[in-house]
């Protein structure tokens, strides 16, 4: 409640404080404005559908980096290693031309801008992932390990009834970052020409040289977005809480 | 007492171990121990701390891989992965110091994941068998609970019954009482002295010396990674052979 009235007071400054703002162009009460106004939102499905999935990739990559990262035997570790280096390493801007206009010439491909922009976020992100998920596993007692071999239990087992469960609820603050950041990157993927936010903003400027309206417009779809996520992981968060007394 | 079961212990070694060693970096913790246990006795390991007792049962079920002599347990020698697993989740069970049980899971749950899980039994069949236990250990009315919501002695007794679920022919018991606040101390040991006078097989590491001569067939005392006394109970409190045991008897026993 608090944060919505906070943007509320910030659109009246930033309106209030020049005589310079045309907000005709997003103005709904009008039918161009409102055209306008369908016009940035309808980027809103894609810019969710391609960080969600991307999200969810890089999770699953980052598991699978992350579990041989705990390893006992060096090999595996040292993959572990080698791929969160060289994958932190990469700006996600290069990572997404790369992906699009590189690996289609190395693997003789063709890839759609949305799989191109989802590969490279869940790339980027999921070296990300394997740290966090290796430090949230990390932490938990070795003693329910041990407990686990009592009781028979292999690494599947092991890793998916007893330590996945009680990681999962220290990973998750973070894990809601890494989704408010995957939000926020996915803009990025308009430079490949993905309709998504960024890109409806970009083209209507070009349209109707509005720039401040419409970036405005553009960063408030952002912060209720993100504000939506946020809310959604401290409620999961609670939950989690309640479930484990 | 400790007399009355004798005649049922088995001549063959259920566990049997030789010149075992076990080093952490530069420092060795077993140097070079030997034992055998038999199926129905009831051992109890005591000694000054960092002298090598919690390895040593660590070392029975592999939670510490020895690195010198060989383990036996009910005629498998323990080596290298698959085999060893099997015969160790087949035949024990242990009982932590911290209890260690999955704070995540309700009471019940604890007791039938490895049931269910690992030895394939249906979940109505689990259920019955953890109920069985947790009656066993007199706390069926907490079968629903969480862990945190217990006290010490309770969450004991409940990794007591996880570990029965599993139904081992041999029992570790690593300072199960040390934890745990003195006035739950009894309801533990209660529920292990039943447990060895139905016939399990026991090696318990534990500072409770009265507990220890009323359950204990045998009594080990160790110092410096080696077994330095061991001998029958009897034996072992009114004349233990080495000084450094006497010592240690004259310190923790009750005036």
């Amino acid at each position: 409640m608090t944060r919505l009235l906070l943007i509320v007071c910030m659109a009246a400054l930033l309106s209030a404080c020049s005589g310079e703002w045309g907000w005709y162009v997003v103005n709904p009460t009008t039918a161009k404005g409102m055209t306008n106004l369908k016009f940035l939102l309808s980027g809103l499905g894609y810019t969710i559908l391609l960080s969600l999935t991307a999200i969810i990739i890089s999770i699953v990559i980052g598991l699978l980096v992350a579990l041989p990262g705990l390893s006992s035997n060096r090999l595996l570790k040292g993959f572990n290693r080698v791929y969160v280096e060289l994958v932190r390493a990469v700006p996600i801007l290069v990572m997404i031309l790369w992906v699009y206009y590189g690996l289609p010439q190395l693997m003789g491909i063709t890839i759609t801008v949305f799989w191109a922009g989802v590969i490279a976020l869940a790339l980027s992100d999921s070296a990300f992932e394997a740290e966090i998920f290796r430090a949230g596993i990390q932490s938990i007692d070795k003693g329910q390990y041990e407990a686990s071999h009592t009781v028979a239990l292999g690494y599947t087992d092991t890793m998916r009834f007893i330590i996945l469960p009680q990681a999962i609820k220290r990973i998750l603050p973070a894990l809601g970052n890494q989704l408010v950041y995957m939000l926020k990157m996915s803009s990025l993927v308009s430079v490949i020409g993905m309709q998504e936010l960024t890109r409806k903003a970009n083209e209507l400027v070009v349209t109707e040289y509005r720039p401040l309206e419409i970036y405005t417009v553009l960063l408030l779809e952002y912060l209720v977005l993100i504000l939506i996520v946020s809310a959604g992981v401290r409620w999961l968060e609670r939950r989690l809480q309640t479930d484990q007394r | 007492m400790p007399n009355q079961t004798d005649v049922q212990l088995h001549n063959e070694p259920i566990i049997r171990m030789q010149s075992v060693s076990k080093f952490f970096g530069e420092f060795q913790a077993l140097n070079g121990v030997s034992i055998d246990v038999k199926l129905g006795e009831r051992v109890v390991v005591c000694g000054p701390s960092g002298s090598g007792k919690s390895t040593l049962i660590r070392c029975i079920n592999q939670l510490e891989k020895h690195d010198e002599g060989t383990i036996t347990i009910d005629g498998h020698t323990l080596g290298r992965k698959k085999q060893s697993l099997k015969v160790i989740h087949d035949n024990v069970g242990m009982v932590f110091q911290q209890f260690n049980l999955f704070p995540h899971l309700s009471v019940i749950e604890n007791l039938t994941l490895g049931p269910t899980r690992s030895r394939g039994a249906s979940k109505s069949d689990a259920t019955k068998l953890a109920m069985q236990y947790l009656e066993r250990v007199r706390i069926p009315e907490q079968a629903e609970k969480y862990p945190a919501q217990l006290s010490g002695g309770q969450q004991q007794r409940v990794a007591i019954a996880r570990s029965l679920c599993m139904e081992p022919k041999i029992m570790l018991f690593d300072e199960p009482t040390s934890a745990l606040d003195p006035e739950m101390i009894n309801e533990v040991l209660d529920v292990m002295v039943e447990l060895a006078e139905s016939g399990m097989t026991m090696i318990c590491v534990t500072h409770e010396m009265g507990f220890a001569r009323r359950v204990a067939d045998t009594m080990v005392f160790m110092d410096h990674g080696e077994i330095v006394e061991m001998t029958n109970t009897n034996k072992f409190f009114e004349a233990p052979d080495s000084e450094r045991c006497q010592e240690f008897l004259q310190q923790i026993l009750p005036h």
